[in-house]
C-alpha cells in the first residue's frame, strides 16, 4: 500500500529523519494559515498517490499566504491521473545547496534489503544509475543482524562524498534503513534528501509503500495516519461487484473466494485457484471469450460460499452464463462446489444444465461431484480435459447462444 | 532418484494439531511407501497424538525422542508465529523445511531464509504445497490425499517447479497422461521473496541422474526467469527446459494485484512478453497451452540425447 | 436439496444421543432443542460434507444419511 506524501513525510519525521516544516490540509483558507506560519515562500503540492504531478500544474510556488490560499483551492479540484487530491501539502521553500537521494527497496533475487544512495539527487535515480554510475552506491544487507552505523558510512563514501556531509548523512541514512525494517516497507525513498546552506540536510520528499500483508502489525501508526482499514490504494477504487464479493469471502471462514475483480463481458467466471485462475482467464481470451469477471477460489469453500460467489457473478449485468473451472484440486472438494453452483442457479430460478457452460474440476472428490453434475444435466468435464480445451467449450457455448 | 527427499526422509509437523496439518499429515503418512512422520510439534499439547504421531511442546523433545536429527519440518504454524517456529527448527539441527503458511510478511520471510543459510539448511516456500517423489514420499498437501496424488503424479524423468500449489498437479498430471512421470516436483511457493527459487533448485536436479529435463510453472512479477536465464546460460546445463506462463492478460492491466502475493506487475519488472523473451534467448522453451508441454520437453529431451550421441 | 437426514422419532428424544450429534458434527446439522431432545438446522443440511461422524456416534439405523442426487442413496 502506498502512502501519501505527507503521510510518508510524517513516517520519516518519526523515524528521526528532518523534515520541513510543513503542513497538510484539505482547506484553501487553512492553507494561507500555514503559509503565514511558515512565513516565507512556499510550495503547494497536490497529494494525489501518483507521479507526474509538476507537469499537470499540482506543484506550485507560492510568495504569499494568499497565493498559497488561491494555488491551494485550484490544486484541491485538479484530478492529476484520475484521481482528485486526498488534500493539498504547504512547504516551505527550501533553499537547497545540494539534492541528494536515498531509498531502500527489497531485492528478491538476494533476499535482502539494498539501501541505494546518491549525490545526485532530484532527478530519477534510475537515469543517474545510468548515465553516472559511479555517483550510484549500492549495498545489501542482513536481515538478522541490526544495521551498523558503518554499512550507512560505506554506502555513502562509495560515491565519493567525503568530509562534514559523510557525518550529517550517516545517521540519516541508518534512520532510513531501520524505518525500512521496523514498519514493513517494500519502498522507502527520499529524494530530494537536501542539503542546505548551512551544512545541514532535510528530507523535501518522501515515498513509502508498506507491505499489505504486514499492515496488521501497524494498526496504531496507520491509525495515527489516518489511514482507514478497508483502503486498498490500487490503481482504481474497489467497484460494487468487487466489494460484494470480499463480502461473500468475508462471512464464512471455510474456503476462499477472493481477488474478485470486475469485467465487463458475458461469461461469468467461477475459477481457481490462484494459477489456475491466472491460466484460465488467459484461455478464455484467447478464444475470443468476453469475461464478466475474475476471482480466485481457494481452500475448501462451504456450499453457501461457493453459492454466494456464483449468485453474484450469475446475477451481474450482461451475464449469459457462467464457466466453473479450475486446475486439479487436492483440497477443494469437487462435490462441495457443485453443490454451490447449482443451488446458486436454482435459487436464481435458471436452469443449472443451460446456465453452466461446463464445468471442469477434478480432483478431491470428483466421483460424488459427477454424480451431482449428471443429476442436473450440467455439461462436466474431467481431467482428460485441459484448461485450454474446458475454456475454448465455454467459450464456443456462450457464442452459440448468443 | 529424487531431490530433497527420498524414502528415508525424517520429518516433524510444526503446528500439526491444525486443521490443515491434521489432514496433511494423515496424506503424508498414506503416499507411497509411507513417510516417517516422527514428531509433531504444537506448544502445550505434548502427550498427544494425530494419527498415531507423538505431538510434543518443542522441536528439541522430537528431537530427543528421535534419538538424533531430524530431516525436516513441514510448518502449517500460523502467520504471526512461523518465523519463530522456523528459527526453532534451524536452530534445533533442522535442515529442510517445507513451509506452507501464507501471508507471511516479507521481512520475516527474509529474516528465516538468511538464517538457514547461514545454517546451511534449506527453505522450500513459503505459501507453497511442498515436495513429492512420486510413488515414495510427500512432504507437504501437495497432491491432497493419497489416492488423488497417485492419480496425477507417476515416477518418471521429468524435474517439476512451480510458483503455484494447483498448477504442480495440473502440469503433472498431463505429463503423466502423456507417459513423462516426474523425478520430483516442488510446489515453492508464489511470494515476493522465497527459500529456492528455480535457479537455487537446477543443481540439485543437475546431479539427479533420474532427472532429464524440467518443467516449470510462472508467473508475471518478480526476477526469477531472469535468474533462472542466466544460470542455465552460464553453467551449460544438461537439463532442458520448458516453462508454461499464466498471467499474460496482466500486461494490459499494470498497478492490478493478481494471482499471488508475488505477482504484482510494475514498470520496472519484465512484463509476460518481456520474460518470455528473455526465457527463449536462454533456450527455454515457452509453452503457449499446458497440453503441448509434454510433447515439446520429449522433443527436447530427443534432442539433446541425439547430440549427446553424435559427439 | 442435496442431502437428506432422518433420525429414529425415539432416539430423537434421548438427550444424550442428541448432545453427540450436536458435537460431532463439523457443519452444525444438528442441535438441541431447549428441552433437550434433537432438532436439525435445515439451512445447514446441505454442507453436510458426508464425514460420518455422525453415524459413528449413535447406533447403527438410527440416523440416516440420504444422498437426493444419488437416487436416494443411504450413506453406508
Amino acid at each position: 500500500m502506498r502512502f501519501f506524501e505527507f503521510e510518508a513525510r510524517e513516517v520519516v519525521k518519526r523515524a528521526g529523519i528532518p523534515v520541513t516544516d510543513f503542513g497538510f490540509t484539505t482547506d484553501p483558507a487553512e492553507a494561507a494559515q500555514i503559509a503565514r506560519r511558515i512565513g516565507g515562500p512556499t510550495v503547494i503540492k497536490s497529494q494525489v498517490l501518483s507521479g507526474g504531478r509538476m507537469k499537470a500544474g499540482g506543484v506550485k510556488f507560492a510568495d504569499t499566504p494568499q497565493e498559497a490560499e488561491d494555488y491551494a483551492k485550484d490544486i484541491l479540484q485538479l484530478e492529476i491521473g484520475g484521481h482528485k487530491p486526498r488534500g493539498v501539502l504547504v512547504d516551505p521553500k527550501a533553499e537547497v545547496e545540494q539534492e541528494y537521494y536515498a531509498g531502500v527497496v527489497w531485492d528478491g533475487t538476494r533476499k535482502q534489503p539494498v539501501m541505494i544512495f546518491s549525490p545526485v539527487g532530484g532527478i530519477d535515480i534510475e537515469q543517474v544509475a545510468q548515465e553516472q554510475p559511479e555517483k550510484v552506491g549500492r549495498r545489501h544487507f542482513s536481515n538478522i543482524l541490526p544495521f551498523g552505523d558503518f554499512e550507512a558510512k560505506e554506502v555513502i563514501a562509495s560515491t565519493g562524498v567525503t568530509g562534514s556531509a559523510l557525518n550529517k548523512l550517516v545517521p540519516i541514512v541508518t534512520r532510513l534503513a531501520k524505518l525500512f525494517v521496523d514498519n514493513d516497507m517494500t519502498l522507502a525513498e527520499i529524494n530530494p534528501l537536501g542539503q542546505l546552506a548551512d551544512g545541514s540536510f532535510v528530507a523535501l520528499d518522501a515515498h513509502m509503500e508498506i507491505e499489505n500483508e504486514a499492515r496488521g502489525r501497524h494498526k496504531r501508526l496507520l491509525a495515527e495516519l489516518g489511514v482507514g482499514d478497508e483502503e486498498t490504494r490500487q490503481a482504481r477504487e474497489a467497484t460494487p461487484f468487487e466489494i460484494a464479493g470480499e463480502e461473500v469471502d468475508a462471512q464464512d471462514h471455510r474456503g476462499v473466494a477472493g481477488n474478485v475483480t470486475e469485467f465487463d463481458g458475458n461469461l461469468g467466471l467461477v475459477i481457481g485457484a490462484g494459477g489456475g485462475s491466472l491460466t484460465l482467464f488467459d484461455a478464455v481470451r484467447a478464444h475470443g471469450g468476453d469475461p464478466a469477471n475474475y476471482c480466485e477460489i481457494g481452500g475448501n469453500p462451504s456450499v453457501s460460499k461457493a453459492c454466494g460467489l456464483a449468485k453474484l457473478v450469475l446475477q451481474k449485468p450482461g451475464v449469459d452464463k457462467i464457466a466453473v473451472m479450475m486446475s486439479i484440486v487436492s483440497n477443494t472438494r469437487v462435490d462441495i462446489v457443485a453443490r454451490g453452483v447449482i443451488k446458486a442457479c436454482v435459487e436464481l430460478g435458471h436452469d443449472p444444465a443451460e446456465k453452466i457452460a461446463i464445468f471442469r474440476i477434478p480432483g478431491a472428490w470428483e466421483e460424488e461431484g459427477f454424480k451431482i453434475l449428471e443429476k442436473y444435466g450440467v455439461d462436466y468435464a474431467d481431467r482428460s480435459v485441459s484448461l485450454n480445451e474446458a475454456a475454448r467449450r465455454a467459450v464456443e457455448k456462450i457464442g452459440a447462444a448468443a | 532418484m529424487s531431490i530433497l527427499i527420498d524414502a528415508d526422509t525424517a520429518f516433524i509437523v510444526q503446528g500439526i494439531t491444525g486443521r490443515e496439518a491434521v489432514n496433511l499429515t494423515r496424506e503424508c503418512l498414506d503416499y507411497g511407501e509411507g513417510a516417517k512422520v516422527v514428531g509433531g510439534v504444537t506448544p502445550g499439547r505434548l502427550g498427544r497424538e494425530v494419527h498415531g504421531v507423538p505431538v510434543f511442546d518443542t522441536v528439541a523433545q522430537a528431537v530427543e525422542h528421535n534419538g538424533g536429527p531430524i530431516d525436516g519440518s513441514v510448518v502449517t504454524v500460523p502467520p504471526a508465529f512461523t518465523k519463530d517456529a522456523v528459527f526453532e527448527a534451524i536452530e534445533n539441527g533442522v535442515k529442510l523445511i517445507v513451509i506452507v503458511t501464507e501471508r507471511i510478511p516479507r521481512r520475516d520471510v527474509a529474516q528465516m531464509v538468511e538464517l538457514a543459510n547461514l545454517r546451511s539448511a534449506r527453505i522450500i516456500g513459503p505459501n507453497c504445497l511442498g515436495i513429492i517423489v512420486p510413488d515414495v514420499i510427500k512432504m507437504g498437501g501437495i497432491g491432497g490425499p493419497a489416492k488423488n496424488a497417485a492419480q496425477a503424479y507417476r515416477p518418471g524423468p521429468i524435474g517439476v517447479i512451480s510458483r503455484s500449489g494447483g498448477m504442480t498437479t495440473e502440469m503433472s498430471s498431463t505429463l503423466s497422461a502423456a507417459g513423462l512421470g516426474q523425478s520430483t516436483a516442488v510446489s515453492i511457493g508464489g511470494d515476493a521473496i522465497i527459500g529456492s527459487t528455480y535457479a537455487e533448485l537446477m543443481p540439485l536436479f543437475e546431479a539427479d541422474e533420474q532427472t532429464e529435463g524440467i518443467v516449470i510453472y510462472t508467473e508475471p512479477g518478480g526476477r526469477m526467469e531472469a535468474e533462472l536465464s542466466r544460470w542455465v546460460t552460464e553453467n551449460d546445463s544438461r537439463l532442458p527446459i520448458v516453462a508454461f506462463m499464466a498471467g499474460r492478460f496482466m500486461d494490459e492491466m499494470p498497478g492490478m494485484s493478481f494471482g499471488h502475493a508475488g505477482t504484482i506487475v510494475e514498470g520496472k519488472e519484465d512484463t509476460a512478453g518481456e520474460k518470455i523473451a528473455r526465457l527463449a534467448q536462454a533456450g527455454i522453451a515457452v509453452a503457449e497451452r499446458i497440453e503441448d508441454i509434454p510433447t515439446m520437453i520429449e522433443e527436447k529431451i530427443a534432442g539433446r540425447a541425439a547430440s549427446g550421441a553424435a559427439r | 436439496m442435496f442431502i437428506a437426514v432422518e433420525v429414529d422419532d425415539a432416539a430423537a428424544a434421548d438427550g444424550e444421543l442428541a448432545r453427540r450429534l450436536t458435537e460431532a458434527c463439523p457443519v452444525d446439522i444438528f442441535a438441541q432443542t431447549s428441552s433437550g431432545s434433537l432438532e436439525l438446522v435445515e439451512q445447514n443440511l446441505d454442507e453436510c460434507v458426508l464425514c460420518r461422524l455422525c453415524l459413528d456416534a449413535s447406533p447403527d439405523g438410527v440416523v440416516k444419511i440420504i444422498k437426493l442426487y444419488d437416487s436416494d442413496a443411504v450413506l453406508a
